[in-house]
C-alpha cells in the first residue's frame, strides 16, 4: 500500500517536473528540511532557508489584514524565472520554471 | 502643692458651707478626681470580719449618711498583734502606734473615692475637721437636699452677686512665701585692698593684641564639688533620609568581530523516504498539483510580463525608413600633400575621438615609378593625421621611407604605428610626443589661437625605426597586424604567454609568398648589443636628429623577423603569393594571478625598450590558441594554414608545413580577408567580382558565395553595430550596403560616394554621438559619412538571426557534402556492376544439353511413381513409355 503511494507520488512529481520550462521542483516539510529535490544541494538548501521565511512573513501579512484568510499560492517573477510556491500546514512545494521566451 | 489643695478644698468647701445658701457643697467626693489621695487619708479594705469586730459593718453600722465611727487605739493594735500581717491595719501600724490620741475615725468610703471601701484619717486635725464638717454637713445636707430643690427653683430668679467675705487664710500664703524671695541672714561684707606698699608703686603697662589670643581668660570649669544634672535639654532633631550609595558601570560597546558558521538541516535517506510515503504528503500533493498545473501553463502559453511597447519599437525599426542614406559628414583633402596621390589605407585613432591616420601613396604603377624614380624621392609620402576640428590642415604627419600601403596603431599603445612599405620595409613610428596635439586639437580654437607657430607649421614626425631592406619582404607589404597582447610566438610558432600584456609582435604580409613575424624586443642572444643598448639609452637622450624619440633605437636598420612562414602550394609546386591574412582573435584567461603585471610596468613607449624576449624555457606554451590563418592570395584563392613551424629531422631547419586547405572559390586577387566582430569565426573575402563568407571549421567551401558583381569591389568591411551588415567597396566609387538578413543576392544599398574607386572602408568605433563611415578614395579624398540610425542600431534578435543563417548555411552545405557523397557512392556503385557483369562465365553447350538431359529424365522417373501411386500405370505402359 505504501509503495502504490509513494508511486503515486513519484508521478505527481514527475507530472510538474515535466513541464516544459521547469528548471527544479523541491518538496520541503513544515520545519523546512527539504525532503525532494530535482536540484543540487546547495541551491536546494539556499532556496528552502529563503522561501521559508518569506513564506512566513506572507502568511502573517495576509492573516494579519483578515484573521479568517489564508495564504494559498505565491508565484514571484523575476527577470530570469519564476518561483511558484504552495504552502500548507505540514510541507511546501517550490517550483521554479522559466517562462516562455 | 498637692496636699494641700483638698484641704483648702475641704476647708473653702466647709467655708462655704459656713457661708450657706447657694452655693452647691462641695462633698469630698470633689477630692476624687486628683488622682492621688491626702496624706491623712489612708484608704483601707476591710473584710467582713473585721468590719464585725470593730462594728462598722458596711451599710449597717456604718452608712452613707454615717460614715464615720470612731475606732479605738488600743482595739486596732490589738487586732494587729492578734493576726499580724493578717490584719487590714497592717499597713497603718507605725501611724496607729504614734497617734496620739486614743481614737481614730474611719470613714466609710461609700463611692470608693479613695479607692477602697473604708479610708482611715491618719491626723487629729483632719479628724476633728471631719467630724466637725458631717456634724454640720449632716444638718446641711438635709438643708442642702432642700437648697438644691430650692436652687433649682430660684435658678430662674436673677442671680444676685456675691458679697465679699472676708479673707481666711487657708494656707495659700505659704507658696507665696516659699516663692518670695527673702533674706535668711544678714549680708556679709568684706573689703578687699592690696598691700599698701603696693600703692602708688609705679606701674609698668604693656599692649598686647587681641589676636594673639591670650586674652585673660576665665575659662569655666566644672565643679568637682557638685555636679548638676541638667534635667531639660533643648536640642534640634532633623530627620533625613537614608543615604545610599550605588554605582554603574557602563559597557564599552565596541565593534568586533564575528563570526558564526551553520549548516543546514537535513534528512537522513531513510527519513526522506518516510515523508514521502506519508499520507500527508499524498494529499498535499494532490490538492496543490491543480494550482501548479495552472500557472505552469499560464506562464508557457502567454509571457505576461514582456513588455509590448518596448518591443514595437524594434519592429518598427527594421520596416524600412526612408531615411537610410549615408550622409557626408565630413570630406578632408589636403591640398600639398594629396595631390595626384590616393589613400592607401585609413585608420580611425583608437582611443582618441575625430581623428583618423591616413596613408598616401602614389599613384603610379610600377614602371611610372621607375620613370619617376626622382621625382618620388624629394617628394616623400606621409601619413596624415585628420581632426574633425580642423577640416583644411592636417594635424600630424609621418614621413615614411617609402610609401606605405598600409599600417596599424598598437592595440596596447595607440602611440606606436607600425607600417608596412612599397618596398618591402617595417616602419615603426612614436608620436608620444605628439598626442597632446592630437587631443588638444578637440578642445577647439582657443589651442590653436595660443600657438600661432604651431598652426602653420605641421609637426612632421620622422619614423624612429625601420628594418633592413635584406631582412624584410621582397615585395610591398600589402598588410599587417598586431598580435594581441594576450599572447605571443615563440621562435617556433608556438603560442606562449605573454608577461606584459603588451602587444610586442605583429605579422607582415607580401607577394613574395611568405608571412613575417616581427617583434618589437630586441632580440636576446647578443649579450653585447644590449649593454650598447643600455649605455645609449642612459648616456645620450638625444642622439636622433629631428627629435626622434628613442623607442626603437634597438630596432633600427637592423630588425629582422624571427619567423618566416612561407606559402607552400599544397598539390602543385610553387607558392602562394598573399594579399591579405587574418588569423583568430584569440583571448586568453590567465588562471594564476601573480602571473598579472603590475600597472606600472604599463609604461607608454619606454616599456618597449625595457622588454626583452624571453628566453625559450621560460615561456609557458599556451593551449587553446588558434594558430590557423586564413590568407587571401593574389590568385584568388584562400588559403588555410598553420603557422607553427615544424622541425625537419634531417636538417634541423625550421618549416612550415603545407597549407591544410586551399580554395579557389575565387577568380581574381583577394583584396580583403576580415573576420566579423561579432561572430569569432566568420570571415569575409572580397575578391574583385565576388565575395565570399567562411566559417571557420567549414572546410568544403564558403558557407556564401555571392554572384560575380559587374564591377569590381576593391574593399569589403564589417559594420561594427550590426552583425548581418557589412559594406562593400566598389571601382566606380559606390559603396554597398549589403544587409545578409534582407537579400543576399544583392545589396540593400548602394551609395555613390566619389567618383574614383573607393581604396579603404572603416567604421569608428569610439565616435560617441555619431556612427561615423570613413570612406577614402583614389583620388586623396576622405569622406567621413554618417551612418543612419537603421544601419546602426541592431535589433536584438539580429544576432541570433545571423547566427542561425549562418547555421543553415553551413547545415546546406553539409547536405550538399552529403548528396555529392551519396550520388559519388552510387556512380561507383553502378561502375562496379557495370564491371561486373561480364565477369560471370559462360557455360559451353555440352554441359547445358547433359543437364537438360538430367532434368527430363528425373521428370520421367517422377511421373511414373505418380501414376503408380495413382493406380493408373500398368507395368506394360510404363515399359513402353521408356
Amino acid at each position: 500500500m505504501s509503495g502504490l503511494k509513494f508511486a503515486e507520488v513519484e508521478d505527481t512529481l514527475k507530472r510538474i517536473q515535466g513541464y516544459n520550462g521547469v528548471i527544479g521542483t523541491i518538496v520541503v516539510n513544515g520545519e523546512g528540511i527539504p525532503i525532494r529535490t530535482t536540484l543540487d544541494n546547495s541551491t536546494t538548501v539556499q532556496y528552502v532557508g529563503l522561501l521559508h521565511q518569506l513564506i512566513l512573513k506572507a502568511r502573517s501579512t495576509v492573516r494579519d489584514i483578515d484573521p479568517q484568510n489564508d495564504l494559498t499560492f505565491l508565484r514571484i517573477r523575476s527577470k530570469k524565472h519564476e518561483i511558484i510556491v504552495a504552502p500548507d500546514k505540514e510541507f511546501l512545494m517550490i517550483v521554479i520554471q522559466n517562462p516562455a521566451e | 502643692m498637692p496636699p494641700k489643695r483638698p484641704k483648702s478644698r475641704g476647708s473653702s468647701g466647709t467655708s462655704k458651707n459656713k457661708g450657706k445658701d447657694n452655693a452647691k457643697i462641695p462633698a469630698p467626693d470633689e477630692g476624687a478626681p486628683e488622682s492621688g489621695h491626702p496624706e491623712y487619708i489612708f484608704p483601707l479594705v476591710l473584710t467582713s470580719a473585721t468590719q464585725e469586730l470593730f462594728g462598722c459593718r458596711a451599710d449597717e453600722d456604718v452608712t452613707g449618711e454615717n460614715p464615720y465611727k470612731l475606732l479605738k487605739k488600743e482595739d486596732m493594735i490589738q487586732d494587729m498583734k492578734t493576726r499580724a500581717a493578717v490584719s487590714d491595719f497592717s499597713p497603718v501600724k507605725q501611724t496607729v502606734l504614734e497617734y496620739p490620741e486614743d481614737e481614730l475615725l474611719l470613714v466609710f468610703d461609700r463611692d470608693f473615692t479613695y479607692g477602697q471601701g473604708f479610708y482611715l484619717v491618719l491626723t487629729v486635725e483632719a479628724k476633728e475637721n471631719m467630724l466637725k464638717s458631717p456634724v454640720q454637713g449632716d444638718d446641711e445636707e438635709l438643708m442642702e437636699d432642700e437648697e438644691v430643690e430650692e436652687e433649682e427653683e430660684e435658678d430662674m430668679i436673677v442671680p444676685r452677686t456675691p458679697e465679699p467675705h472676708l479673707w481666711v487664710s487657708l494656707g495659700s500664703e505659704q507658696e507665696v512665701e516659699d516663692e518670695s524671695v527673702t533674706e535668711s541672714r544678714p549680708r556679709l561684707r568684706c573689703k578687699i585692698s592690696p598691700v599698701m606698699r603696693l600703692c602708688g608703686a609705679p606701674v609698668c603697662f604693656s599692649d598686647r593684641s587681641a589676636v594673639d589670643g591670650k586674652e585673660p581668660e576665665c575659662p569655666s570649669y566644672e565643679d568637682k564639688s557638685f555636679s548638676i544634672r541638667r534635667m531639660e535639654r533643648h536640642t534640634a532633631v532633623q530627620a533625613s533620609g537614608d543615604t545610599r550609595h550605588s554605582s554603574t558601570q557602563t559597557l564599552w560597546k565596541f565593534p568586533k568581530n564575528m563570526w558564526t558558521q551553520y549548516k543546514p538541516r537535513e534528512f537522513s535517506p531513510e527519513e526522506k523516504e518516510d515523508q514521502l510515503r506519508s499520507e500527508h504528503l499524498k494529499n498535499f500533493l494532490t490538492s496543490v498539483l491543480m494550482r501548479f498545473e495552472i500557472s505552469l501553463q499560464q506562464n508557457l502559453i502567454m509571457d505576461v510580463f514582456s513588455d509590448d511597447w518596448a518591443g514595437l519599437s524594434e519592429e518598427d525599426l527594421s520596416a524600412g525608413r526612408a531615411e537610410a542614406q549615408l550622409k557626408e559628414y565630413q570630406s578632408f583633402m589636403d591640398l600639398h600633400f594629396s595631390r595626384e596621390k590616393s589613400i592607401s589605407q585609413l585608420h580611425w585613432h583608437p582611443t582618441i575621438s575625430g581623428v583618423i591616420a591616413v596613408a598616401m601613396m602614389e599613384r603610379l604603377s610600377i614602371e611610372e615609378r621607375i620613370d619617376n624614380s626622382t621625382k618620388l624621392l624629394l617628394n616623400p609620402s606621409y601619413i596624415l593625421f585628420w581632426s574633425f576640428t580642423d577640416p583644411i590642415n592636417p594635424q600630424l604627419q609621418l614621413e615614411c621611407p617609402e610609401d606605405v600601403l598600409c599600417f596599424q596603431f598598437c592595440p596596447s599603445d595607440p602611440n606606436i604605428i607600425v607600417g608596412g612599405c612599397f618596398n618591402g620595409q617595417v616602419v615603426l613610428w612614436d608620436i608620444s610626443a605628439h598626442v597632446e596635439r592630437l587631443q588638444d586639437t578637440r578642445s577647439g580654437s582657443e589651442h590653436i589661437s595660443n600657438k600661432p607657430d604651431q598652426n602653420n607649421a605641421i609637426p612632421v614626425v620622422r619614423y624612429c625605426a625601420v628594418s633592413g631592406i635584406e631582412n624584410g619582404h621582397k615585395a610591398q607589404i600589402t598588410d599587417i597586424q598586431w598580435l594581441p597582447e594576450t599572447f605571443e610566438v615563440s621562435r617556433l610558432g608556438i603560442p606562449v604567454e605573454n608577461p606584459s600584456r603588451l602587444s610586442v609582435q605583429m605579422v607582415t604580409c607580401a607577394p613574395d609568398c611568405c608571412l613575417l613575424f616581427w617583434d618589437l624586443r630586441p632580440p636576446r642572444v647578443v649579450s653585447q648589443s644590449l649593454t650598447d643598448v643600455k649605455q645609449k639609452s642612459e648616456d645620450k637622450p638625444l642622439e636622433n636628429p629631428h627629435g626622434v624619440p628613442n623607442t626603437f633605437k634597438h630596432l633600427n636598420l637592423t630588425w629582422k623577423p624571427f619567423i618566416r612562414v612561407s606559402l607552400p602550394k599544397i598539390v602543385s609546386s610553387g607558392e602562394y603569393s598573399p594579399l591579405k591574412f587574418s588569423f583568430r582573435d584569440n583571448t586568453v584567461d590567465y588562471v594564476t594571478a601573480d602571473k598579472l603585471p603590475q600597472e606600472a610596468e604599463r609604461e607608454e613607449g619606454c616599456g618597449f625598450a625595457q622588454l626583452r624576449v624571453p628566453s625559450a624555457k621560460q615561456q609557458k606554451p599556451l593551449e587553446n590558441i588558434c594558430t590557423k590563418l586564413y590568407v587571401g592570395t593574389e590568385d584568388g584563392e584562400v588559403v588555410y594554414t598553420d603557422w607553427k613551424m615544424e622541425k625537419d629531422n634531417d636538417s634541423g631547419r625550421l618549416f612550415s608545413a603545407k597549407p591544410t586547405h586551399q580554395f579557389s572559390s575565387h577568380h581574381s586577387l583577394v583584396n580583403t580577408v576580415s573576420r566579423s566582430p561579432f561572430f569569432k569565426d566568420i570571415i569575409l573575402t572580397v575578391a574583385s567580382y565576388s565575395f565570399a563568407i567562411w566559417k571557420e571549421g567549414v572546410m568544403s567551401g564558403p558557407i556564401l558565395m555571392s554572384t560575380c558583381s559587374k564591377v569590381m569591389s576593391t574593399v569589403g568591411h564589417w559594420s561594427l553595430s550590426r552583425p548581418a551588415v557589412f559594406f562593400i567597396g566598389k571601382e566606380d566609387g559606390n559603396v554597398e550596403i549589403w544587409d545578409l538578413l534582407q537579400n543576399t543576392r544583392e545589396p540593400s544599398q548602394t551609395q555613390n560616394i566619389s567618383t574614383a574607386s573607393i581604396t579603404c572602408i572603416k567604421t569608428s568605433s569610439s565616435s560617441g554621438k555619431h556612427h561615423l563611415l570613413a570612406v577614402s578614395d583614389h583620388i586623396g579624398t576622405l569622406h567621413i559619412l554618417q551612418i543612419p540610425w537603421t544601419l546602426r542600431k541592431s535589433s536584438s534578435n539580429e544576432r541570433q538571426n545571423v547566427r542561425k543563417y549562418f547555421e543553415k548555411e553551413e547545415e546546406r552545405l553539409e547536405y550538399f557534402e552529403k548528396r555529392q557523397e551519396k550520388q559519388k557512392k552510387e556512380m561507383e556503385a553502378q561502375q562496379l556492376r557495370k564491371k561486373t557483369e561480364p565477369v560471370v562465365p559462360l557455360k559451353q553447350d555440352e554441359e547445358l544439353e547433359a543437364e537438360a538431359l538430367k532434368g527430363y529424365e528425373q521428370f520421367l522417373a517422377l511421373e511414373k511413381v505418380i501414376l503408380k501411386n495413382m493406380g493408373l500405370l500398368t507395368e506394360t505402359e510404363d515399359q513402353s513409355d521408356l
